[in-house]
């Protein structure tokens, strides 16, 4: 099963398995990973499973389609940087296997 | 336009023929009565269409999941202003006053950009400190073993000084945001209402800008500070804003900031008085707040409703939406639905999932002060547990003549001697 690796804000590191096709955000919310609220439940309507995708992986994960829900919902989360991403709308494939992100200060 | 149909309290909802439904009568929230009527929605007809009412034909959307289908697809359901906006009820046109609550993108975006930094996590960590210091001392100086009314006591009072804070608001002048707010949600309809007319309202609100301008004004010329005048007066965005919008985004935040929160206050004392079984749980574990909070939030829901405009032909739970159709999310019926939460008729602060709830709406019109208004509960459950382990509701509360805002006008109650 693929590892993520969650960082929550003040530095604590959490290095959990997570199935195939279940997304980052469920990975987290699913090991009591504190830090990602997921408000929604995973519609892609709320912008509180806010994180930062590691610099190195950022190529395997890319960045939201401009225009898209989630690039509308991000630009309204505080502390939105390039490397943002919604974690609900990433899925854990064998390619994130490794993957590592962090959270940020506070879900908005 | 006719006077809308009081809906008899003892009315068998079971037998009434679906195509006489219109949830949209104030009557029913002021009551406390609506629950029946949607139960009855979600399960037979869950997108249901009102044919006639007061404010002319429209859906009603009931169901969580529906609902959220209506938020996230904004393209389609729009908040303009000049398509009749946010609630049941158009503004009068040559009154109405657009913010960016009545906006679709981009002009939404990019005034809603200007004012989120005041409530995003890095300043509510700076607020924390001053709210917890007023919250210890209105609540310390409430009286016990005599009745008062919680509403204003506490719940206006401590709403009133967070957004005279969030306005950098003249501090003893105050109460006059509190008059606005009120004058901006008033159903022009009901007695209790503070103004009578939509002329009335529209006057009284111009005069809301013109004192909140001058201050707007004077923020214009100094350099930028951290309150919403300040900000709205050097955003790009805002700093040109015609002045019937300028109304309408005052109107907005004023509502906004304090409105809301001030019900899940009250409610969340009313609803602790209903089930003492969680009240009790609560006494036994105080770090149960947090969760409370978001079950609070979710129990009182405290805007009734949001309204769209379908901007093309679409489709909500297998119904057929014409392009112009007013589509109305009914929030108090999707936090109800069985579907989507558990036992959601019972008040249960240690719930799974808590803020999985539709109070704050979803999409990008979600509240941007969700985690403020949260903040300040969680405050006030906080302080409330350190001094008083019981609060008594002594009487029913008196609510709102709205069909939009969840409101409780007062609340008797008593703190034992």
């Amino acid at each position: 099963m693929p590892k993520i690796t969650y960082i929550e804000h003040g530095g604590r590191e959490h290095r959990v398995e997570v199935p195939l096709e279940r997304s980052v955000m469920r990975g987290a919310v699913d090991n009591n990973i504190p830090g990602i609220d997921a408000d929604c439940g995973g519609e892609c309507a709320c912008a509180t499973c806010h994180v930062y995708v590691d610099d190195a992986w950022l190529s395997v994960t890319g960045t939201p389609v401009p225009g898209s829900q989630e690039a509308s919902m991000l630009s309204f989360a505080a502390l939105a940087q390039p490397n943002s991403r919604l974690s609900c709308q990433l899925k854990v494939s064998e390619a994130l296997d490794g993957l590592i992100v962090r959270l940020p200060e506070g879900q908005h | 336009m006719t006077a809308p149909l009081d809906a008899p309290a003892d009315i068998d909802v079971g037998n009434l023929a679906l195509d006489d439904f219109d949830v949209s009568d104030p009557k029913l929230y002021q009551d406390d009565i609506w629950y029946p009527y949607f139960a009855r929605l979600r399960r037979e007809a869950p997108v249901h269409y009102c044919r006639q009412s007061l404010y002319g034909p429209y859906w009603s959307v009931t169901k969580y999941k529906d609902i959220m289908q209506v938020e996230v697809n904004h393209q389609v359901f729009s908040s303009a202003s000049e398509l009749g906006g946010i609630a049941v009820e158009d503004q009068p046109k040559d009154m109405d006053r657009p913010s960016f609550i009545r906006m679709d993108p981009p002009k939404h975006d990019e005034q809603r950009m200007v004012v989120s930094p005041v409530v995003a996590p890095g300043n509510l960590a700076n607020m924390e400190g001053v709210i917890r210091e007023r919250t210890a001392r209105v609540l310390d100086g409430l009286p016990r073993g005599e009745t008062f009314d919680w509403v204003d006591r506490v719940s206006v009072e401590l709403t009133t000084m967070m957004l005279a804070t969030l306005f950098d608001y003249p501090w003893e002048d105050r109460r006059q945001l509190t008059y606005w707010s009120d004058v901006a949600i008033a159903n022009v309809r009901s007695p209790d209402a503070p103004v009578h007319s939509e002329e009335e309202k529209f006057a009284e609100l111009t005069k809301m800008a013109e004192a909140l301008g001058k201050l707007f004004q004077e923020r214009a010329q100094q350099p930028p500070k951290f309150d919403l005048l300040s900000m709205l007066a050097h955003g790009e965005a805002t700093r040109n804003m015609p002045f019937r919008e300028f109304m309408g985004t005052l109107s907005l935040l004023i509502v906004g900031g304090n409105d809301t929160t001030r019900n899940s206050m009250t409610g969340g004392l009313m609803a602790l008085n209903e089930y003492p079984g969680e009240y009790q749980k609560l006494r036994d574990d105080p770090s149960l707040i947090p969760s409370m909070v978001s079950e609070v939030i979710r129990y009182v829901t405290p805007v009734i409703h949001m309204r769209r405009t379908a901007k093309e032909d679409s489709e909500i739970g297998g119904k057929e939406i014409k392009k112009g159709d007013k589509v109305v999310m009914w929030y108090v019926s999707g936090n109800r639905d069985p579907e989507a939460i558990e036992d959601p008729d019972k008040f249960i602060i240690d719930r799974p999932r808590p803020r999985q709830h539709l109070s704050f709406g979803f999409g990008i019109h979600r509240c941007v002060g969700n985690r403020l208004a949260e903040l300040q509960l969680r405050i006030l459950w906080e302080e409330i547990m350190q001094r008083y382990p019981v609060i008594e509701v002594m009487g029913p509360a008196r609510r709102t003549y709205s069909n939009f805002i969840h409101g409780i006008r007062s609340l008797p109650v008593r703190i034992p001697a």
